[in-house]
């Protein structure tokens, strides 16, 4: 396909893959370092014939988000840290409505205001396990600016084809990074399957297929409830079993779909002495490490998370299988490496090799180091 | 025979369950009366959007219409968002005092500031009802309540004048025992643009006439007497309930305004 190359940002690309993709509402609430996607979006959007608004709040956009997703359009918002706390109400709802949302979270350190617009790492268990109650939702963790137009992209048609809200977490580093990105004429775009009036609009005996979602102001008066419903979407606020269904059916949806979902690079894992898993600015700076070590001859396999949940937890597993010891580099005091840890199951050691503070990136000479250290 | 109003509703998820003497049918009254005389014979062109609370319930799941039933304070955001995507269809928000003023208090001041193309229609029952009577936004001042034993230290919100002050286009304060005065302020509401917003106090027989020692004919009464003309209005708001219109203009609305935007470039 046809393809222009353009210098961008990482939030420019996002935000241009978001328009690739089709969206056409935006609402949000200034956040640093997630602002320029919403700037980019408040200048294109109108042109476009799609909506934009600030909201009072990122509770309010959220919200925002879901009704324009069930009139139609293809939604999405951009925050950070502490904006992305208040999106988790909202993304309850919509996991438990079913209702396609993209929600980018550029990561910043927290806990609280933090360090405002310095990179962080540390949102990942947030991004899956945020809200209450039992579910489960898509996360994407982009690299690159490249990554971030592909992955925006990738985020709203899962989300549409799915109907489940997709956190596309990014980080600072890479949202303001800029770099040569190949932007296609045209993208694939993912439709939601349309409710016909037959079938339930809530429910579906295979739990891998969304139910089809009905469209509002044609008649089909839709029962669209965050509390528990059947499939026609009537509430039951105490059948036991109706509550099981809906929940596993839900958690199922996105579970059984881990293999299609994994968006995961493998570098020199055949023959690898050691590995290192990452995800976000810390795998580029893993990739460097790489090369580094290359020249030492020393053999280290990387394995990239683009897909963070469902955990692609095959390359991962297959990793911990060669290599001696694995080692996972992260601007946080330490998330991802309970996941390798976990799936690695004693096959080899695991290192954290944690760096938070500053926004300092983690450089591959830092990685490199540790590396060398446990061969 | 068939209730006029019976077209409206979804017929087989009736009897409601709302508790007797409960407010929220008289104020489910005046707003069919008032689609049906808008010259709605369905409710096909509605989308009904509440958040958590007893008046959540009345449009879901009861209205045979397309009801979108989502978190307690965020159906103003909501119905924003379906609204700005989808303008050619009324978009009408059902909610209690504390889910509108309370919780959602921030939307709904911003909501009207920007002139948001919906209707708002608030069932002030003066407490959180559903949760068990506790004090809420517009509990009048030393009225006992559960989480407020020793009188209310608070006063209440004015939220019909609060929402004129923010900029909407329409807003009426009645209560349920004015039926044709309620009715004709949503029917004129459903008439205009922009943001409007219609009140309705409303009595909670089992938290608030316990509270009052009233039973629910009397406590409907207690509203009906308490309520004073606006202009006429002396003494705080919860000793005295100033009813009438509160803003009437005819600003372009959130739509019109955006539509302009997408137009100009």
């Amino acid at each position: 396909m046809p393809s222009q190359e353009r210098f961008l940002s990482g939030n420019l690309a996002l935000a241009e893959g978001a328009l690739a993709a089709g969206v056409d509402f935006y609402a949000g609430y200034p956040i640093t370092p997630s602002s320029e996607i919403m700037e980019h979006l408040a200048r294109e959007l109108p042109k476009r014939g799609g909506t934009f608004l600030q909201a009072e709040d990122e509770i309010a956009s959220v919200f925002m988000l879901i009704g324009a997703s069930w009139a139609g359009a293809r939604a999405l918002t951009a925050t950070s840290g502490p904006g992305f706390s208040l999106m988790q109400e909202g993304l309850g709802i919509a996991v438990m409505t079913e209702t396609p949302l993209v929600v980018v979270d550029v990561m910043r350190l927290g806990p609280g205001t933090g360090q405002a617009s310095k990179a962080g790492q540390g949102d990942l268990m947030q991004a899956r396990w945020g809200r209450h109650g039992d579910q489960h939702l898509v996360v994407y963790a982009p690299t690159s600016a490249q990554d971030c137009f592909d992955l925006a992209v990738r985020a709203v048609n899962t989300a549409e084809r799915l109907r489940v809200p997709v956190v596309l977490l990014s980080d600072e580093l890479v949202a303001h990074t800029w770099e040569r990105v190949r932007v296609p004429e045209r993208v694939e775009r993912a439709e939601r399957t349309p409710f016909l009036g037959k079938g339930p609009p809530f429910h579906s005996d295979d739990p891998r297929v969304a139910p089809p979602m009905p469209a509002l102001g044609e008649g089909h008066g839709v029962l669209m409830t965050g509390s528990t419903h059947d499939g026609r979407g009537r509430r039951f606020t105490s059948d036991p079993a109706v509550h099981r269904t809906l929940v596993t059916r839900l958690w199922d949806k996105v579970h059984l779909h881990r293999d299609d979902l994994a968006v995961v690079e493998e570098h020199g894992v055949e023959g690898a002495e050691v590995g290192v898993v990452a995800y976000g600015s810390a795998a580029r700076a893993a990739l460097g490490a790489r090369e580094l070590l290359q020249a030492e001859g020393v053999r280290l396999g990387v394995v990239v998370l683009k897909t963070l949940w469902p955990l692609p937890e095959g390359p991962i597993r297959r990793l911990a299988e060669r290599v001696r010891a694995i080692v996972v580099p992260e601007l946080s005091l330490g998330q991802l490496v309970l996941d390798v840890e976990r799936v690695a199951a004693g096959r080899c050691p695991v290192h954290l090799l944690s760096k938070v503070g500053g926004g300092v990136p983690l450089y591959p000479s830092e990685i490199a180091a540790q590396v060398r250290e446990v061969r | 025979m068939r209730h006029p109003l019976a077209p409206y509703l979804r017929e087989e998820v009736l009897p409601g369950p709302f508790c007797p003497g409960c407010g929220n049918g008289l104020v489910l009254g005046a707003l069919l009366r008032a689609v049906a005389r808008a010259g709605y014979t369905s409710l096909r062109d509605f989308v009904f959007v509440s958040g958590i609370g007893c008046a959540a319930w009345i449009p879901s799941p009861h209205l045979k219409a397309d009801t979108l039933h989502v978190a307690h304070g965020r159906a103003i955001p909501t119905a924003i968002g379906v609204k700005l995507h989808r303008p050619e269809l009324q978009v009408v928000v059902v909610g209690g005092d504390g889910d509108l003023a309370g919780i959602g208090g921030g939307h709904l001041v911003h909501a009207a500031r920007r002139n948001a193309d919906l209707l708002v229609l608030m069932v002030n029952n003066l407490v959180y009802g559903m949760t068990g009577g506790q004090v809420g936004p517009a509990t009048p001042h030393g009225l006992p309540t559960s989480t407020t034993p020793y009188g209310n230290p608070e006063r209440p919100l004015d939220t019909s004048a609060v929402v004129a002050a923010a900029g909407a286009n329409y807003a009426a304060r009645w209560t349920a025992a004015h039926g044709k005065a309620l009715e004709e302020a949503i029917l004129t509401a459903l008439g205009r643009r922009g943001f409007r917003f219609v009140e309705a106090l409303s009595p909670c027989p089992g938290r608030l006439g316990g509270r009052l020692k009233l039973e629910p004919a009397p406590l409907l009464r207690w509203l009906r007497d308490q309520a004073v003309p606006r202009d006429e209005a002396v003494g705080t708001l919860g000793e005295r309930f100033p009813v009438g219109v509160y803003a009437d203009r005819d600003e372009p609305g959130l739509v019109e305004v955006l539509r302009g935007q997408r137009v100009e470039r």
